[in-house]
């Protein structure tokens, strides 16, 4: 076999371990679908990651920078989220934009749960991450939307701005292009 | 009416009129017990003739309660707010949802999370909370060592 310079190259690219970097990349050297398979998934991820579609979802001050940052200014149908849904049978994302009092906590979760799968979950701003603002002396609120539902990126703010939105969405992105199906 | 034809008028209807200064509206202290006539003159009589019940709401004192309504007309654009301090033991009052519909939910908001009893409410149950709560929420010494955590 004729090993020149050109085919080192190529030969130390595969199998791929690429250490502490995460998926994808881990590219199996079996006979047959080990390649596909993940590249398969790189594809899903890149497609998921990128047409997330937001359930209209508000409950305070928050939803206010969520509209914002749906509006023209911000417009987060640049990263592919413009698709907002009012059921949660056709959304991937919620974004728990407000506080969560005892009586939403059953809505929330029904919500939740009649969303299809993959489904995501950004808890926007410090209601919904601890309470914030209502964590002491109140009778009424759920303290933090993950005594709910499970949450995948949390915003710190009150609200947050546009901006820390936009980049939480990013993160989440980031975070399903990392994911692996097992 | 501007705001002292307001004042010289409801002098005209009470006995000792109890006048709060340096407010942005005309307000005005009364007896409980004298609430019924005199909600019924400020919505009926012409030249008051207060037909909007525009707020409703009670504040806790710790010593006693105060229910605060405030009052506007439509037609002759004139506000009044007037206050009746309450017992904190057993606040009673009558209602006023048979003169200002509006009072109606209102009042069960304030009896609701203040505890406040309205005499002869048509409806008078929780609105906010759930049936089978316990306690007022907002007074001032409520306590819930399930929900609350104290600072």
């Amino acid at each position: 076999m004729d090993v020149g310079p050109q085919n080192m190259e190529r030969q130390n690219l595969e199998p791929q371990k690429n250490g502490s970097k995460p998926f994808p990349g881990e590219v199996h050297p079996t006979a047959g679908g080990g390649i596909l398979v993940t590249k398969l998934d790189e594809v899903i991820n890149w497609a998921r990651s990128n047409s997330l579609w937001p359930l209209v979802f508000g409950t305070s001050c928050c939803a206010i920078e969520m509209m914002s940052t749906a509006g023209a200014k911000y417009d987060w149908s640049r990263f592919g989220f413009e698709v907002a849904r009012a059921t949660p049978r056709q959304a991937d994302v919620i974004i728990i934009a407000g506080t969560i009092v005892n009586k939403m906590a059953p809505v929330l979760k029904r919500l939740y749960d009649q969303m299809a799968d993959p489904k995501y979950v950004i808890a926007m701003g410090a209601c919904a991450t601890s309470g914030g603002p209502f964590f002491y002396n109140t009778y009424s609120v759920v303290k933090g939307a993950d005594h709910v539902i499970p949450v995948d990126v949390y915003i710190a703010g009150c609200p947050p701005r546009p901006e820390a939105l936009l980049h939480a969405l990013i993160t989440l992105q980031e975070k399903i292009k990392g994911a692996r199906n097992e | 009416m501007n705001k002292e034809e307001l004042k010289e008028h409801l002098a005209t209807l009470l006995a000792e009129p109890q006048f709060e200064e340096g407010t942005e509206w005309t307000t005005i202290a009364i007896d409980p017990a004298a609430w019924e006539s005199l909600a019924r003159e400020l919505k009926n009589a012409g030249p008051l003739h207060f037909d909007y019940l525009f707020c409703l709401t009670a504040v806790d004192w710790r010593t006693h309660f105060t229910m605060v309504y405030h009052l506007t007309s439509t037609t002759h654009r004139h506000t009044l707010v007037v206050k009746a301090k309450l017992d904190h033991e057993n606040p009673v009052i009558r209602t006023v949802s048979d003169i200002w519909r509006t009072a109606e939910f209102h009042e069960r908001e304030a009896f609701d999370l203040f505890g406040i009893t309205f005499k002869d409410h048509p409806d008078l149950r929780r609105l906010f909370m759930t049936d089978d709560w316990k306690g007022w929420p907002l007074r001032k010494d409520y306590e819930d060592p399930v929900n609350m955590i104290k600072l």
